[in-house]
């Protein structure tokens, strides 16, 4: 390469690819603002990351080339393949473990430069060893946050003195990273036994959150591995890495806050306490019976109505629902009602992952609209359809100041004039809290699992074509 | 190579965390799914230092750690994207405009 081109303009076109890679990274994010442009953009982003990856392999006194390669293609290989199989269902845990990864990669920058016992300086090495500790435990933990909601880990862990314990982890991985920059010629043990302090803290951090926080969780991780990847970006020189990885971890801050908001969890209540724990019984039950209906007279109610909104929540994509749901508001919308979809900020797993799953049965994206654009509508809606949704209708959250789940930001679905409950028995949910709505005179309950009640639901107007 | 030291760097952090926070607080929250994966996507340009990293290693130990890296690195830009791209493709309007 050298005879052909200079080492002088060969750093200049490799700080051209990486400048234009950083352009494309914050025009594909900026486009990622509208779905109209959303795939557009990631496209984009991801042309400037094969050429920033191209790029870097022109970098002077690069070695190891075999090696680099092959580890490109396993790593690319087996994400590829997973990431192509994985459901719908499954995307936020799968994005819990590519975070992972990311993270786990910052710290081994970190870890490769405390190795190899470079003079840096100190600055330098206090961000290898800042972007290992944070890398570190955004690894560990992001995986545990994988292992929960995919199920490997069911229980929640927790026993007497854990944050203690957890602090005690997080105090001697700090410690240890403090050491290594202060003592001189460090022995290599040192360094090991802060990874394995950062990892073991990235664990215990994470084993006492519940199912419930998980997705603030692993955005926090994100925006976490971003900074991780800003600081090992001024250990390597590499501008890149610190631009897209500030990007990150100023944009995954931003977005961590607005998930807890939504759930009226302030974050410290998501890291440091349980879900469920820190709320009363609330003292006795709703009063009334709940009524029951057939799904087919349901059916034949939101056919003569005119504005129907529906309030899908996780529980009808665990039954696998929404392409029949989607079907039988089609059908609706061609008898001329008004069709429209409500989406709670916390509906499905992550803020947004009902969108995702309601795209998958092909809802376009202009039907559905999220709290604060539609709860001024639940007053001149015929009907609430709430399928396999609980907690983010219940009218507790508004006037019940003992409720666990007060001053969480609801949907109004009780101000329509009927309010369908599709919902399997008659159980509390996934929360264990009880919900007046469901008791409430302007309500009725459609027992069943979700997928069936659909299919009766497009029976039922079948039946009125007839 | 360009040098970003001292408060040149400063600067640059301080205005890109300002261009993070800007471009994401416009965000419907029907994208919010996508979002998080498409800048999980974006931080998996640490596979470039891992590559770095590796590249410089002379001792089989900074390999080791340094093949973990590149391999996870590349697990994190490549995963992030498909699934990104898998959401995305799904979005459309009810014109029958594909996203």
């Amino acid at each position: 390469m050298s005879e052909i081109i200079s080492r002088d303009t060969l750093d200049h076109l490799i700080q051209a690819s990486y400048f234009i890679a950083i352009l494309l990274f914050i025009l594909g994010i900026k486009r990622m603002s509208s779905p109209v442009t959303a795939r557009r953009g990631i496209r984009q982003a991801g042309l400037g990351m094969v050429l920033a990856v191209a790029a870097t392999f022109f970098l002077p006194n690069m070695g190891n080339f075999f090696l680099i390669i092959s580890a490109l293609f396993v790593g690319s290989l087996l994400a590829w393949v997973s990431a192509r199989k994985v459901a719908m269902t499954g995307m936020p845990q799968m994005v819990a473990l590519y975070n992972g990864m990311g993270g786990g990669a910052a710290a081994t920058i970190g870890a490769v430069a405390l190795y190899a016992d470079s003079d840096y300086g100190v600055v330098i090495m206090s961000l290898a060893v800042a972007g290992g500790l944070i890398g570190s435990i955004a690894f560990s933990g992001s995986l545990v946050a994988y292992a929960k909601l995919e199920g490997l880990i069911s229980k929640t862990m927790r026993f007497p003195g854990q944050q203690l314990f957890n602090a005690l982890v997080f105090l001697g991985a700090i410690g240890c990273g403090a050491a290594l920059l202060v003592v001189e010629g460090y022995p290599f043990e040192l360094i090991t036994v802060f990874f394995v302090l950062a990892l073991l803290a990235g664990i215990t951090i994470t084993l006492p959150i519940g199912g419930a926080d998980m997705p603030v969780v692993i955005s926090l991780y994100n925006a976490l591995t971003g900074l991780a990847v800003a600081f090992e970006g001024f250990v390597l020189d590499n501008a890149a890495m610190i631009i897209a990885g500030t990007v990150v971890g100023a944009a995954g801050t931003l977005l961590t806050q607005l998930m807890a908001k939504a759930m009226n969890r302030p974050l410290s209540n998501v890291l440091f306490a349980g879900f469920g724990d820190t709320g009363g019984e609330g003292g006795g039950g709703p009063e009334g019976n709940m009524k029951e209906t057939e799904a087919s007279d349901a059916a034949i109610t939101m056919a003569y109505a005119e504005k129907v909104i529906v309030v899908p929540g996780y529980g009808l994509a665990v039954a696998q629902a929404q392409h029949k749901l989607w079907e039988f508001c089609e059908r609706l919308m061609e008898r001329g009602v008004d069709v429209k979809f409500a989406i709670h900020p916390v509906a499905g797993r992550m803020p947004g992952h009902m969108n995702v799953l309601l795209a998958e049965a092909g809802v376009p994206y202009d039907l559905i609209f999220d709290l604060e654009e539609i709860n001024a509508e639940f007053d001149e809606a015929d009907v609430a359809l709430i399928i396999g949704a609980n907690d983010v209708v219940n009218p507790d959250a508004r006037n019940k100041k003992d409720s666990p789940i007060f001053g969480m930001p609801i949907l109004n679905a009780d101000h329509a004039d009927n309010v369908m409950v599709v919902k399997r028995g008659r159980g509390t949910g996934f929360s264990g809290v009880e919900n007046p709505l469901f008791f409430a005179d302007n309500t009725q309950m459609v027992f069943g699992d979700a997928q069936e009640v659909a299919n009766h639901f497009i029976q039922g107007l079948k039946s009125l074509a007839e | 190579m360009i040098e970003l030291t001292g408060f040149i760097a400063l600067y640059i952090v301080m205005l890109t965390a300002f261009v993070g926070i800007e471009i994401i607080s416009r965000v419907p929250v029907i994208l919010h799914t996508p979002l998080m994966s498409g800048s999980n996507f974006v931080h998996g340009i640490v596979v470039v230092g891992a590559m770095v990293a590796l590249g410089h290693a002379e001792t089989t130990l900074g390999q080791v750690i340094g093949f973990i890296g590149v391999a996870l690195g590349a697990g994190n830009a490549v995963g992030g994207y498909v699934v990104t791209e898998r959401m995305l493709e799904m979005f459309k309007s009810s014109k029958g405009e594909k996203a």
